[in-house]
């Protein structure tokens, strides 16, 4: 995160209002900048975007008769905003599954980072910087949003689970050092006010803004957004998609996004990939990709 | 008006993930403490009503402490990590066997008696590795089917302690006798010995048990009790996380079988631990409110009070009913009593707690 959307250290619960202001003035000067930039920045960006991090080679996954993807290949670099849209039942979600090593794929090759796998288990993604969240909320329920996001830390606690029972010296100083960083997520986030409340009793779009907080305090290097705007109505499309602009370009995190709004897939990614029945039938720009004409025919229909 | 947090500011994050972070609330604990370990001995010691009263001390207080701990085991799995468990009751018993064996000395393995502070930790560690034994299958399987996975466990070691006579050192009826409680020269023998042994075992591992679910471990318990897909997703592992949770909750539920053995029973039999059991500390756990330690001493003190109430109140009254109608009356009052109260307030009496103190911070002006 950049000098000033870092805060100096909340006064912990208590204070709510006090510390937003300066993330929320970072976040809007971005959204100001990339409005004022237009065209201009986008090309600063594809200079900016580097190597490619993550790219999925020929990959087919099948439930039984079910073809849910068919011989996709796409690639994401590094620092970008990567789009997958298709209309519903493309194999998005599939996808994405595929990735963070929920499912396997019977075919075809995922490279991350360098490393080649077919196979790989949710906790090896995860511990090498792969982070997500879902389509449906899928936060834990009984637990507070400070709780979540700690939660989300899991991957760097190191303390065994002797000095946690004592909760002494180490194993506190760890637990504290860990307070901090996700207090400036949820500084960042704006939620504060909602710091010790069980997510089960908060409202939708709050819900949806603490699951990306969650996954925000693994520190990815690659994050997987499935659909965060669904369920949201104007206003909070634009938080969140100012907080998809900040994350991207002061805490660098490449980020992977399934969207339906069009509006915002447009605007806020740098290339597109559109799938359909699986099969990936577009690639490349938001331009390019509009004036596709596989791609409107996905979308409009085609006359017979 | 007293309950109040106005005017308590919090500078660092440590005091605001203290483990009570009102002070009103450390004062209380404080002094329950002190109540629990000074004052109660003192008023036994001056015979005050009702604490000079023997039966007050073993047949209340030592129960409830000793059943405060099995509970609090069996909430961190069943409330904290989401793994439904029938098999406390055998958990309970190896503890107990399993001290009683190393108190007593394994000459085939040249294992001589230790003493009873050591045995009863290391029958704690026995149940807790036989725990995560049984643990296993939670990684497959969920829900009732792990429940009745976990119910074999409960008929294994009941038929074993009884048929293995290994475990009984060889006597001839099935019953054992605890080895002297000599705990560094202290001869743990007057009820009120008793009671603060017992005590000491049940603060010390309360404690723990709080730290640990509040901790980072907690949190990983509670995203699988959750949401286990997402909590995998996130790095959690599924294997680490339920067995961690098998093994400790197996430890304490084990230490609390060697204390009810040791200390309460003195000699027993592998029916002590029988499937009542099992079900007696879910009860436990769930009318006192799943997922909570204040819950797991709520819960115990309840199952144990209702039917003590229930006999000796008719009586007081002068109500003349015969012994076996008293029996049949608690059965109904007390199965009556668990339906409202899961009906009414399902997530027990800890959730009623919370709701008084939330109600009291307002108190009495409610805006």
């Amino acid at each position: 995160m950049s000098s000033n959307t870092v805060m100096p250290v909340a006064p912990a619960a208590g204070s709510t209002a006090a510390s937003t202001q300066p993330a929320e003035a970072s976040g809007l000067a971005v959204a100001a900048a990339r409005a004022a930039g237009g065209a201009g920045s986008r090309e600063d960006r594809a200079r900016r975007t580097g190597e490619v991090i993550l790219s999925v080679e020929n990959v087919s996954l099948s439930f039984g008769g079910v073809r849910a993807i068919s011989d996709v290949s796409f690639d994401i670099r590094k620092g970008e905003i990567r789009a997958i849209i298709g209309p519903n039942g493309a194999g998005k979600t599939s996808m994405l599954n595929v990735i963070n090593g929920f499912y396997f794929p019977q075919q075809g090759v995922i490279t991350f980072k360098g490393e080649k796998r077919r196979e790989m288990r949710p906790y090896f993604a995860a511990s090498s910087g792969i982070s997500r969240t879902f389509q449906n909320v899928a936060l834990f329920k009984g637990m507070s949003t400070l709780d979540n996001m700690m939660a989300g830390r899991t991957l760097k606690m190191q303390r065994g689970i002797l000095w946690q029972a004592l909760r002494f010296g180490p194993a506190v100083n760890e637990e504290m050092r860990h307070r901090e960083v996700v207090e400036k997520l949820i500084d960042f986030l704006e939620i504060q006010h909602i710091r010790k409340v069980p997510v089960g009793k908060l409202p939708y779009g709050l819900q949806k803004r603490v699951e990306l907080g969650r996954a925000l305090a693994m520190e990815p290097e690659l994050l997987l957004l499935d659909e965060p705007m669904a369920g949201m109505n104007l206003e909070e499309k634009e938080d969140m998609s100012r907080f998809i602009i900040t994350i991207n370009q002061h805490l660098g995190t490449t980020i992977a996004l399934i969207e339906h709004d069009m509006g915002v897939v447009m605007d806020l990614s740098d290339r597109v990939v559109v799938l359909e029945y699986g099969r990936k039938i577009a690639d490349g720009t938001p331009d390019q990709v509009k004036a596709d004409p596989k791609v409107i025919d996905a979308y409009l229909g085609v006359s017979h | 008006m007293l309950y109040r947090e106005t005017g308590q500011f919090k500078t660092t994050y440590s005091a605001d993930m203290a483990m009570l972070p009102l002070r009103q609330d450390r004062i209380a604990l404080g002094a329950l403490l002190v109540f629990a370990f000074v004052g109660i001995p003192l008023l036994a010691h001056f015979a005050v009503w009702p604490f000079g009263n023997e039966y007050l001390l073993r047949a209340i207080l030592l129960p409830f402490l000793i059943l405060s701990l099995a509970a609090i085991g069996v909430n961190i799995l069943i409330g904290y990590c989401g793994q439904i468990s029938l098999g406390s009751g055998a958990f309970m018993a190896i503890g107990a066997y399993m001290a009683y064996k190393f108190g007593t000395g394994m000459p085939e393995i040249g294992l001589p008696a230790l003493p009873v502070l050591p045995s009863i930790l290391l029958g704690g560690v026995c149940s807790a590795i036989v725990g995560v034994l049984f643990g296993i299958p939670s990684l497959r399987i969920k829900g009732l089917y792990l429940a009745v996975a976990t119910l074999a466990a409960q008929f294994f070691f009941d038929w074993l302690f009884l048929r293995v006579k290994w475990f009984t050192n060889y006597a001839p009826s099935g019953s054992v006798s605890a080895p002297e409680l000599n705990v560094f020269g202290w001869v743990v023998d007057e009820p009120i010995e008793r009671y603060l042994f017992c005590l000491a075992f049940v603060v010390f591992f309360a404690f723990v048990a709080k730290n640990l679910v509040r901790g980072a471990i907690g949190r990983q318990w509670m995203a699988i009790r959750d949401m286990d897909i997402a909590a995998e997703l996130m790095g959690i592992r599924p294997f680490f996380a339920k067995l961690s949770a098998f093994a400790v909750s197996s430890f304490m539920v084990g230490v609390a079988g060697a204390l009810w053995a040791f200390v309460y029973l003195g000699a027993w039999e592998p029916l002590a631990f029988s499937i009542d059991r099992s079900l007696q500390l879910l009860f436990m756990v769930i009318i006192g409110g799943l997922g909570s330690i204040l819950g797991s001493f709520l819960g115990a003190g309840f199952i144990l009070m209702v039917p003590i109430f229930l006999n000796v109140v008719p009586s007081e009254l002068g109500v003349p009913l015969s012994t076996e109608t008293i029996s049949h009356l608690e059965f109904i009052i007390f199965g009556s009593l668990i339906c409202f109260l899961l009906i009414k307030e399902p997530h027990g009496f800890a959730r009623l707690v919370s709701l008084a103190k939330e109600k009291l911070r307002l108190w009495p002006f409610p805006y």
